[in-house]
């Protein structure tokens, strides 16, 4: 089955931009992402996008599809009514290289940020044990794939380029949890409480729990619930517990 | 002279999948200021695609199993033309690389008692893979990019810059590599026989469009495959040959290109994702294949080599799932190339399902709830792209181009390529360690010990010359960059013909590879792929695009084109030579293995012609044969005599 579909694509680069409308062909079991490329062999073959796997599991084609984000390659055509016009817009939170590609550095700084997973002393490698249900809380953060479409959804900077530089964005604050929950890390060893950091350093008091970014992950992590919320907890326990704060204080002092 | 934007390192590393990562990550390690580029942005490489789990014998959940078994499994999924050294490092090493990824922040699944669970695959004899669900790819370059991330940090701390000796060029694409070179005053093109040094690479980002060179004493290769030369694959835009065309085009040799690997479950419908990867986990985890009279028909598929290991009928199959040792496993999990042919017949023999595959069930072999947690991105990737639910129905699959098994062509411990000073490979892009036919697993492993060879090695090899740096001549710069932006100026000269579109070019490539140098080939129709090879090669000098650098897709695959038909050219005619069936090469016509082939790489080189501005018509790939290198007596001792009379000629055994 094949039908012709009308599109509206934004075209432009950091000058500006507007949409531009298309007639392109769908066949049966298509994606956005097959449309976006049909374009590009037959219309617009200078169409920036960006993409891999095609299969939902490398996070490049990222975009907002009748205004909400998703992945092209994973938004089936089917989802729309034939006679609908399909809008593809590049990510708003991020500035546009071109077309539908948006300069995404922010977020690879904000992972610069997060302090990197502590070995335990004393373990070596191949001695690491751990239990399935001690890892699988982490596991499920490790499975995101870096879309960035809840960051890009977030309204703590999806409209507020000043919160940028205080704010880490769900994915990131979700790494912290990761690395928290992480049943080997040793950061306290070192000083770094690292739920205090999140709220401290990295932003965490922004967030109010919208849910927003849960909704749009293409991975269906629980990121509000089971990363974001119990790092607010375990914050603000270790925040009121005086000497666990004194003691992060201390340690932190001495560096 | 051209304008071109200018960094100097020590290491530059073209690649940033997993083998990419960890040579980056030991170079930098060892001090070198080092420099990765890769095509997509950090962290997307098509590793991330690799689901199954990394081999490496570490025993945790059969204890029998050790590294000579392990390496005994390789070679023989391999029919014994695997590079044996290579091998036997692989073999040796991939446990340290597994657990040391866990000291990188790497979570595995567990088993009971807290170690790093293990499971079957096709070809290993005992539970081996690492893994974590079915996203273990995922897990590997996540950890080996947050490693990276983690140096910075430690160098941010010491400099007030985190990329002082380790930084990211993402989304660039390299071009040239860049040689320095004695013959270039008189203003002759780059000469790979006046053996020059590596002086760096040539390459654009892709972004903004600009030109730039990286100076550098020592490049790594570690650019993945070539799946996109053909229609159907499991391979991302990025696998567009570029490590081997940059190698053949730096003067370096290619081995065993005729083999690659067919991957027996690719998804088959809808068309738009055709070719997406099926892991074999759900045959390792209790699938089984049928075809449309509901027959389980790999039980008709055992070859001869293979017959005292897998089970006869399917009530010893299904007990090998809890009882391994007092049953043989089941034929779903032979190697690869063997479960690729076997679809490819049912499919042809009229027993194929709707869509032209077979039927993959793991729907009545485990209960739902244990497919979700077991499999959940195909679970996932089933729902959403197919209307499936693999917990209550079959799956279609069929072959699809998944892995190229030849390479470049390196030396064993160090992973230099040969002829080329300064020059390494790893990981797919490197030739030898497979053989004819890769075990699934092997690849992830082969990218962690390989990986962190090439960047030892260059390391080495960049500290070892001192001061005396190789410089690249201009002219080659300036013809480098010639070449890459040529495709904006196609068409504007009356006697060369019409622009050519790249896109155009692209899907007729794929269509002669997919057609004429498949899963089965015959004789006859590789002399006509070769042909038409020649016509698009033509056509593809004079490939044009519109519009302007920046970002421009269309430009984009007009560069990679160059790499794709280079590297078919060699896989055709290489496949062409090789009259015989082995691994992932099947001949219609000359179907046997012959044990004297055995004996034998096949090396593609450029030709003399090929370095000419005007290379047209003629063969840009020359062919010559090379006895392989003489098995190890130790290794060979790992094996019964009987198992070796199937591969090696009497000769090679009583020597
Ligand atoms: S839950 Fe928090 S992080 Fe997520 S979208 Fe809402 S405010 Fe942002
Ligand atoms: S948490 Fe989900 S939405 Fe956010 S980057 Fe990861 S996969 Fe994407
Ligand atoms: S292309 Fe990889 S997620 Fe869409």
């Amino acid at each position: 089955m094949t039908h012709t579909a009308h599109f509206k694509v934004w075209r432009g680069d950091t000058d500006g931009g507007d949409l531009r409308d298309y007639e392109v062909e769908v066949n049966d079991g298509e994606v956005v992402l097959d449309i976006i490329h049909r374009l590009q062999a037959t219309q617009a073959a200078d169409l920036a996008v960006r993409w891999n796997c095609k299969a939902g599991k490398c996070g490049s084609c990222s975009a907002e599809v009748n205004g909400r984000p998703r992945l092209m390659c994973m938004t089936r055509m089917s989802v729309f009514e034939p006679d609908e016009t399909v809008t593809v817009t590049p990510l708003r939170a991020f500035p546009v290289i071109r077309d539908l590609v948006t300069d995404v550095s922010f977020n690879y700084d904000k992972a610069r940020q997060v302090p990197a997973f502590v070995p335990p002393k004393g373990v070596p490698a191949g001695e690491y044990r751990m239990q399935q249900v001690d890892v699988e809380r982490s596991q499920e953060f490790r499975k995101c794939i870096e879309c960035f479409l809840c960051q890009d959804t977030c309204h703590v900077v999806r409209d507020h380029e000043e919160n940028k530089a205080a704010f880490a964005g769900p994915r990131f604050l979700m790494r912290i949890a990761e690395l928290d929950m992480h049943p080997l890390d040793a950061a306290a060893d070192q000083g770094l409480v690292r739920a205090a950091s999140a709220q401290e350093d990295h932003g965490l008091g922004y967030c109010n729990i919208t849910k927003c970014c849960t909704e749009v992950c293409p991975e269906h992590i629980q990121i509000t619930d089971n990363a974001l919320i119990p790092l607010k907890e375990r914050a603000i326990d270790r925040k009121y517990d005086p000497l666990v704060w004194l003691g992060s204080r201390i340690r932190r002092r001495k560096e | 002279m051209t304008q071109v934007e200018r960094h100097a390192y020590d290491v530059v590393v073209v690649g940033a999948g997993g083998a990419g990562l960890r040579a980056a990550i030991e170079a930098r390690e060892r001090g070198m200021r080092t420099a990765v580029i890769c095509k997509s942005l950090f962290g997307k490489a098509h590793t991330v695609m690799a689901e199954g789990g990394i081999a490496a014998s570490m025993g945790n959940v059969n204890s029998h199993d050790s590294w000579q078994v392990h390496f005994r499994d390789t070679m023989r999924g391999g029919k014994f033309l695997n590079q044996w050294r290579m091998a036997e490092l692989h073999a040796k090493e991939a446990p340290d690389r597994v657990w040391e990824l866990e000291t990188w922040g790497a979570l595995f699944d567990r088993t009971e008692d807290g170690r790093i669970s293990q499971r079957n695959f096709g070809g290993h004899e005992y539970p081996r893979l690492a893994h974590v669900g079915d996203r273990t790819g995922l897990e590997l370059i996540r950890t080996l990019q947050q490693k990276i991330v983690s140096l910075q940090q430690e160098d941010f701390a010491e400099t007030g810059d985190y990329e002082a000796k380790l930084k990211v060029f993402q989304e660039c694409t390299v071009t040239r590599v860049l040689k320095d070179d004695e013959r270039s005053e008189t203003g002759a093109p780059p000469d790979r026989r006046s053996g020059g040094k590596v002086a760096g690479v040539f390459g654009y980002v892709r972004e903004s469009g600009r030109l730039f060179v990286i100076d550098a004493p020592a490049v790594v290769l570690a650019t993945g495959g070539i799946g996109k030369s053909f229609k159907v694959t499991s391979n991302s835009w990025e696998y567009t040959g570029d490590g081997h065309a940059l190698a053949l085009l730096a003067g370096a040799p290619l081995i065993n290109m005729e083999f690659i690997q067919f991957h027996p479950t690719g998804m088959v419908w809808p068309p738009s994702v055709k070719g997406i990867l099926v892991t074999e986990s759900v045959r390792g985890d209790g699938g089984v294949l049928r075809n449309s009279d509901g027959e389980r028909f790999m039980f008709g598929y055992v070859p001869d080599v293979f017959k005292e290991k897998y089970a006869q009928s399917e009530e010893e199959a299904d007990g090998w799932y809890t009882d391994p040792d007092n049953h043989r496993r089941p034929p779903e999990l032979l190697p690869r190339d063997e479960v690729a042919r076997a679809i490819n017949s049912e499919v042809k023999a009229g027993r194929g399902t709707p869509h032209g595959g077979v039927f993959l069930d793991v729907s009545t072999r485990l209960p739902a709830e244990e497919i979700r947690r077991r499999l959940p991105s195909m679970h996932h990737q089933f729902k959403e792209l197919a209307d499936v639910d693999i917990t209550a129905e079959a799956m279609e699959v069929g072959p699809t181009c998944h892995y190229m098994m030849g390479g470049v062509d390196v030396e064993p411990d160090t992973a230099a390529a040969r002829g080329v000073p300064g020059l390494f490979a790893a990981g797919e892009v490197a030739g030898g360690m497979h053989g004819s036919n890769r075990l699934g697993g092997n690849s992830l492993s082969d990218l962690l010990v390989f990986g962190r060879r090439a960047g030892l090695s260059a390391a080495e090899y960049a500290s070892g010359l001192g001061g005396t740096r190789p410089a690249a001549p201009e002219e080659q710069i300036d013809a480098a960059a010639a070449e890459a932006l040529r495709p904006f100026a196609a068409g504007d000269s009356a006697d060369e013909g019409p622009a050519e579109n790249p896109y155009t070019l692209h899907q007729e490539l794929q269509q002669v590879m997919n057609d004429l140098v498949g899963i089965i080939r015959r004789g006859p129709e590789m002399e006509q792929a070769l042909e038409r090879l020649a016509v698009l090669r033509e056509r593809a000098q004079r490939v044009g695009v519109e519009g302007h650098r920046q970002f421009n897709p269309g430009w984009h695959l007009a560069v990679d084109l160059r790499n794709m038909l280079l590297v078919s050219e060699c896989v055709a005619r290489a496949a062409l030579e090789r009259t015989e069936s082995r691994g992932g090469h099947t001949r219609d016509d000359h179907p046997g293995m012959d044990r004297g082939w055995r004996k034998v790489n096949l090396v593609c080189e450029l030709t003399d012609q090929a370095q000419g501005a005007d290379a047209r018509k003629e063969a840009l790939i020359g062919l010559r044969q090379r006895p392989t290198d003489p098995i190890r007596a130790d290794l060979l001792a790992l094996f019964d005599r009987e198992e070796l009379l199937k591969y090696l000629t009497d000769e090679e055994l009583d020597r």
